[in-house]
């Protein structure tokens, strides 16, 4: 006997205690398969046959059983299951997760059970039970269908067990094989003249395959067919002949619609509703001759009947359904998953036209299978969270689209005209600006960023967020970041370059140029560091781009810090606006938007003054530090020269009052060097250093030289914008070493930040991967704002040099493969959860707790 | 930073003897944190001063010290603990004038002599000038004061009194001053002010201020040490309200007990609306929560905050609140934000935001709308926020200001109403108001409520 089951089931074995359940269950399936009721005893209470346990055991078993389903795994029930409540547990549970239920019966004499368990320790109870078991056993055999179960077998010859097998089948939607390529088409509604030029357009024609007139394409490429492909339009008929036949000879497949399932009830004589375009169907198949109807009606019933509510497809990488389909339904079975894929979920509410409120499943879709569906008219094809609805409404006058597969490329044809008016308008009025996706992705979901993450990127290793660090920044982005709709790049922390090994001396170029030298980068770009405030800016060219681009109802363009707070918050808003303004303005005169085909950009750039961000900062701690150094110091190196003036012998305690106040003063005019006021933009001064990315390109394929040379373009436009000073240095050249040392020295020694190293490549690898993509070597005046003024003192720089910067190093490398990984999406149109995904890891990042000094 | 002390009164280098420290020597001492010296400026028998100052070791200060996340780099690195007398003034002094500040001397009479006696602290911090007369002063102390930059100032304070009263009022009042004590402050720090202050501190007018100040970081300590001053002097009245507010919302409100009345208005509203499940978004240190649970109208009690930290205090309050276990099933804590939809927030019955929203950027509140109107759509919302009107109201605020530095916007009633009918309007509720606490005839109630059912 041969027992044919889907390979993806609930398989509920059904016998009297020593009816061969088990023995059965290890010989056809893994033993991983099997939930076995004994064994959740066992699980719990020590004991197989604990019947006090019972409970508990069952309670194990169902969740063992719900994640294995929930995994789409075979699962087999090993228990009496005799009852009709058991056996309702089980048919619940894989309605729930869309597993075809599947009933075994051992339905076998009592005595051999009787037999069976006499020689089991573990089975103390007598032969009344095993005939209570058998005599509920035949009660419930004849209701088996009745309870649910879609397949059953009944095994009556305890003989002929031995020659039972088992063979798994795929469900019917499963053709993960078949990986087209495919033409997938929207709803059709009776357009026939649309169809066969969409099918011209496509590169398919007529063919006699079989002796039958049908459609092929010459390269072997498939149709698919979404449904709805009858009723409202005028050549319902044709369009049936023309699908039925692709579908006959092989070169398309067809999923079902709603108008076909009505249009099938009717045909089988069901009393339906004559409404929504089927009275034309009707109409045109009563134009058919006598006899020559009943054969077409009878045919195409047929045809509808063997129709599969969706596929699976190209190893689980595309479904297709009409309306269609969740992720957690694909490459299932169930009625809900034939009525989802037919007609989708509504909430239950109707809009103003009447017509029922569709539930946006595609809003909340996060499977990782393409969904193409048609049934809700659109007026423009638009992906929202991996999911595509391809019916843009021809019978309503729209058009009739396609979508190639794997190329992703969408062919149309116009309506030739208006065959039905819409009860609903195509076009959305409210919502008509903004794109669908940006709709869909309005609202962030808290389970997209919070606890412990792993962060895929395309530069190799994912990068780990642990849950602390995603509780700190989900924090911060919620009280103090812009609308997480700007925030498509936040970015890195810099590493310094190793402690140099010269005296009096913390940073030197020399380990920057080592770094790059060991990692085998030829050419390094150096830039002056302006000691500034990095922000990132986000420009679009106008109102009508930010909305259509970013999907924001107001604003044109963010100015942010690097955690992604707006740099000029509150009173201080119009500031921001103004610099945007300005820099919008100098974008125009260069040729910006059309030279690189975009109409957004985004910018990361040095904002001066440096007080500009931190006059608090300046006022409440640099200022008060310097003052009290100073003049503390100051009146103690007075007394002491009072005291020597006395005779009184400090032991070498003068000049080093002396020294301590001569670093606390050069601690003064360190700081003081970046503090100007600012009254108005023009009091500003912004210095880009990278053209991050515009539509269609994120800039990191680029050299640094072209960002410079890009940038500079844009820098003539107006005074407050600034050209970093950079130079480019060969490595192996002597020389042009010497020289960037000089600069690097000449700069500092000005009182300068100093300078950032870059590979000459935005992006540099070595065998291990990405290398730093920037170290800053800083001037020995500036440092003393950092480690405070009198870092530099002998005794004190020795323990200062203790400092590792590799930690620091795998934090810039995390957040810099993160911020380009995030605009790498934004560029795709990958939903904001996704580029949100990047922005909040590296916030999240930032809240490791590093030594800030690096 | 440093501490010179002069006597003018004859032999007056008798100051030598007192402190036990050489007038013609130049002596330094090793401490934790550096080096204290000792030397004197100027040393005739009319005049004698000695100069204390410290050489504070400014790497091994940070060393070993997590890196803050709260002041960041500038506060944990570039700070002003080297320069400015604090308590690190205060141990110098208990180690190198030790004899002094305890008043033991082996001459019999001079720790007893009441001398013309004048000390100068350089730089203490200072926002208030002002404040330097009000420590000083009551002590009997003639209080000049020159200003270094913009937040220190050299202090001068001249009395005739003993050396030991002078260096004992130093001792307690320089950390005072600085309201920072650079090592933790623990049940000892208690008794020191208690051992050091018992003479004159419970006569002092700003003896709460001074407590507090002190003990800055353990609020608890300050209120043991409030009532044992209480014992030694039972004049004072715990309860009093400090002389200094800090301008912030809690101590702003505070002579109101403001918060208390609107946790009633919540729970009274909570309870009319029917609601058995509430989420408080935002629930902070969980006052709302406290007030929930002890009302067994409410079954499920859910609390979210944006911050981790808060939420891990307010789940710290909770366990000290008694309550049986059957009770503490029906409470959970998380972390949540009003600005992502959070499924674990559908399904309860009303959602309470009190004092949430003006912590919200203006342009962010339309994601809080989507999220707990559109998404989670309870039965009912509550929402409390100040209302701006009434700020006025509050003498120490000035004008313009918000109650709270985090505060983006507090809104008028008409701006709050307006806000509100919209939200309504959108998704489906309908909303009543309600006021806070003391309505004024004019500028209406300090707090101002919507309450939000669906309609």
């Amino acid at each position: 006997m041969r027992l044919s089951i889907p390979d993806f089931a609930l398989v509920s074995l059904i016998g009297a205690s020593g009816s061969g359940k088990s023995t059965f269950a290890l010989k056809h399936f893994l033993e991983t398969e099997i939930v076995s009721s004994d064994r959740c005893r066992a699980l719990v209470a020590d004991d197989e046959a604990d019947q006090s346990s019972t409970r508990d055991a069952f309670d194990v078993l169902y969740t063992i059983v719900g994640k294995r389903l929930a995994s789409r795994r075979l699962t087999v029930i090993d228990a009496t299951n005799l009852r009709p409540e058991d056996r309702a547990k089980g048919i619940d549970i894989a309605r729930k997760y869309h597993a075809l239920p599947v009933a075994i019966v051992f339905d076998f004499p009592p005595e051999l059970s009787v037999e069976r368990n006499k020689g089991r320790a573990n089975r103390p109870f007598g032969a009344k039970v095993v005939y209570d078991h058998v005599r509920l056993l035949r009660k419930s055999i004849k209701n088996l269908r009745r309870e649910g179960y879609r397949t059953i077998y009944v095994l009556d010859d305890p003989a002929a067990i031995d020659d039972v097998t088992v063979v798994r089948e795929p469900l019917y939607n499963d053709r993960r094989g078949e990986s087209g390529p495919f033409d997938i088409i929207g709803d059709v509604h009776g357009c026939f003249e649309e169809l066969t030029a969409l099918l011209v357009k496509l590169g398919y024609a007529e063919r006699t395959l079989g002796g039958k007139a049908t459609w092929a394409h010459p390269d072997g490429r498939r149709a698919i067919f979404l449904g709805d492909l009858v009723d409202r339009g005028p050549g319902v008929l044709d369009v049936l002949r023309l699908v039925m036949s692709m579908v006959e000879a092989g070169t398309a497949l067809c999923v079902p619609g709603n108008h076909e399932r009505k249009l099938a009830r009717k045909l089988n004589g069901k009393n339906v509703t004559v409404a929504h375009g089927l009275a034309e169907t009707l109409a045109q198949l009563d134009t058919l001759p006598d006899g020559e109807r009943e054969a077409f009606a009878a045919k195409t019933r047929e045809f509808i009947d063997g129709l599969v509510s969706h596929y699976w497809l190209d190893g689980g990488k595309l479904v297709v359904a009409h309306a269609g389909l969740r992720a957690d339904m694909q490459g299932r079975g169930s009625r809900e998953v034939r009525e989802f894929a037919l007609y989708g979920e509504t909430t239950g509410e109707t809009d103003e036209f009447g017509m029922p409120v569709r539930y946006d499943w595609a809003k909340e879709y996060r499977g990782s299978a393409i969904v193409a569906y048609g049934h809700t008219p659109v007026p423009e094809v638009e992906w929202v969270n991996k999911t595509v609805c391809l019916d843009t409404g021809c019978v309503y006058g729209g058009s009739l689209t396609a979508m190639r597969y794997p190329e992703l490329e969408f062919v149309s044809v116009a309506a030739l005209r208006t065959y039905v008016e819409p009860v609903r308008p195509l076009v959305q009025p409210e919502s008509s600006q903004i794109p669908a996706q940006s709709l869909a992705d309005a609202m962030l979901d808290i389970e997209d960023v919070l606890g412990k993450r792993r962060i895929e990127t395309r530069f190799g290793r994912p990068v780990m967020i642990p849950a602390e660090n995603a509780a700190a920044a989900l924090e911060v982005i919620s009280r103090f970041c812009v609308d997480p709709r700007w925030l498509i790049y936040l970015p890195p922390t810099m590493s310094p370059s190793e402690t140099s090994k010269r005296e009096a001396l913390l940073e030197h170029p020399d380990e920057a140029f080592a770094y790059y030298r060991n990692a085998g980068v030829q050419k390094v770009v150096l830039e002056e560091k302006h000691m500034g405030s990095r922000a990132v800016l986000v420009i679009a060219r106008d109102e009508d781009s930010a909305r259509r681009r970013f999907g924001v109802t107001s604003g044109d363009g963010v100015v942010m810090s690097r955690t992604g707070r707006a740099f000029f918050a509150g009173s201080e808003a119009n500031l921001g606006a103004a610099l945007i303004r300005r820099v919008r303005a100098a974008l125009d005169k260069a040729d910006f938007w059309n030279r690189l085909a975009t109409d957004w950009v985004c910018l990361d750039a040095e904002l001066m003054p440096w007080s500009a961000k931190a006059q608090e900062l300046v006022d409440k701690q640099y200022a008060p530090v310097g003052e009290a150094a100073v003049a503390g110091l100051s009146a103690v190196a007075d007394l002491l020269d009072v005291a020597a003036s006395r005779g009184v012998e400090s032991d070498g305690s003068f000049d080093r009052i002396t020294a301590r106040r001569a670093a606390a003063e050069r601690y003064v005019a360190a700081y003081q060097r970046y503090v100007r006021p600012v009254d108005g933009v023009d009091d500003l001064r912004l210095a880009p250093f990278h053209l991050l990315a515009t539509e269609g390109s994120v800039h990191t394929d680029k050299t640094h030289r072209w960002h410079m040379d890009e940038l500079a373009r844009i820098c003539e436009y107006d005074a407050i914008l600034t050209a970093t000073p950079f130079r480019e240095v060969e490595l192996e050249n002597e020389r042009e070493v010497a020289d960037a040392i000089a600069w690097w020295e000449s700069l500092t020694s000005a009182g300068g930040e100093g300078m950032v190293v870059k590979p000459e490549t935005f992006l540099a690898r070595d065998k291990r991967g990405l290398v730093q993509p920037a170290l800053k070597v800083r001037g020995r005046e500036y440092l003393r704002m950092v480690y405070g003024p009198e870092y530099a003192l002998p005794e004190n720089m020795e323990r200062l040099r203790e400092r590792a910067v590799a930690g620091k190093r795998r934090l810039a490398m995390g957040e810099f493969t993160l911020g380009i990984e995030a605009l790498h999406r934004f560029v795709e149109g990958k939903p904001l959860r996704s580029i949100h995904e990047c922005a909040f890891g590296v916030l999240a990042l930032e809240s490791e707790p590093i030594d800030p000094r690096l | 930073m440093l501490l010179t002390i002069t006597s003018k009164t004859r032999p007056a280098r008798d100051l030598g003897y007192l402190l036990r420290k050489h007038p013609d020597r130049f002596q330094s001492f090793e401490l934790s944190f550096g080096v204290a010296c000792v030397f004197y400026p100027a040393a005739s028998d009319d005049e004698c001063t000695v100069a204390l100052y410290l050489d504070v070791d400014t790497v091994s200060l940070v060393r070993g010290k997590p890196a803050s996340s709260d002041g960041g780099l500038v506060d944990a690195y570039v700070n002003d603990r080297p320069y400015v007398a604090s308590s690190f003034l205060s141990v110098a002094i208990a180690r190198v004038f030790t004899q002094g500040l305890n008043g033991r001397c082996d001459e019999s009479g001079l720790a007893e002599a009441v001398r013309d006696l004048s000390a100068t602290a350089m730089p203490v911090r200072c926002d208030d000038e002002a404040l330097l007369k009000r420590l000083f002063e009551p002590l009997g102390y003639k209080v000049r004061s020159r200003p270094v930059g913009t937040a220190h100032a050299e202090l001068t304070i001249s009395a005739s009194t003993t050396l030991q009263r002078l260096l004992n009022h130093l001792y307690v009042l320089i950390p005072v001053l600085d309201g920072f004590k650079h090592y933790w402050v623990g049940e000892e720090e208690v008794d020191k002010l208690f051992r050091f202050g018992k003479e004159w501190l419970p006569e002092h007018p700003e003896r709460e201020f001074i407590t507090k100040r002190y003990l800055k970081r353990a609020p608890s300590l300050a209120r043991e040490a409030v009532s044992r001053l209480a014992a030694a002097d039972d004049r004072v009245d715990p309860d009093v309200a400090p002389t200094r507010v800090a301008i912030e919302e809690p101590a702003l409100e505070r002579p109101m007990r403001l918060q208390e009345r609107r946790m009633a208005s919540v729970v009274s509203a909570l309870r009319n609306v029917g609601a058995r499940s509430v989420v408080d978004v935002g629930c902070g240190q969980g006052d709302l929560l406290t007030a929930l649970v002890r009302d067994s109208h409410f079954e499920r009690i859910v609390g979210t905050d944006v911050s981790a930290r808060e939420m891990e205090r307010g789940k710290a309050r909770l366990e000290h609140v008694p309550m049986p276990s059957s009770r503490r099933e029906c409470l959970a804590l998380f972390q949540s934000s009003a600005l992502y939809f959070d499924r674990r927030l559908n399904n309860v019955d009303a959602i309470a935001l009190i004092e949430v929203i003006e912590h919200i950027e203006p342009d962010r509140l339309g994601a809080l709308e989507e999220v707990i109107f559109g998404a989670n759509k309870p039965r009912a919302i509550v929402v409390t926020t100040p209302n701006r009107e009434y700020n006025v109201m509050f003498a120490s605020l000035p004008a313009n200001a918000l109650r709270h530095t985090d505060h983006r916007f507090e809104w008028s009633r008409s701006e709050f109403q307006t806000w509100a009918e919209h939200v309504a309007a959108r998704h489906g509720y309908a909303v009543t108001f309600e006021a806070i606490g003391d309505e004024d005839a004019t500028v209406g109630p300090p707090t101002q409520m919507a309450v939000f059912q669906c309609a």
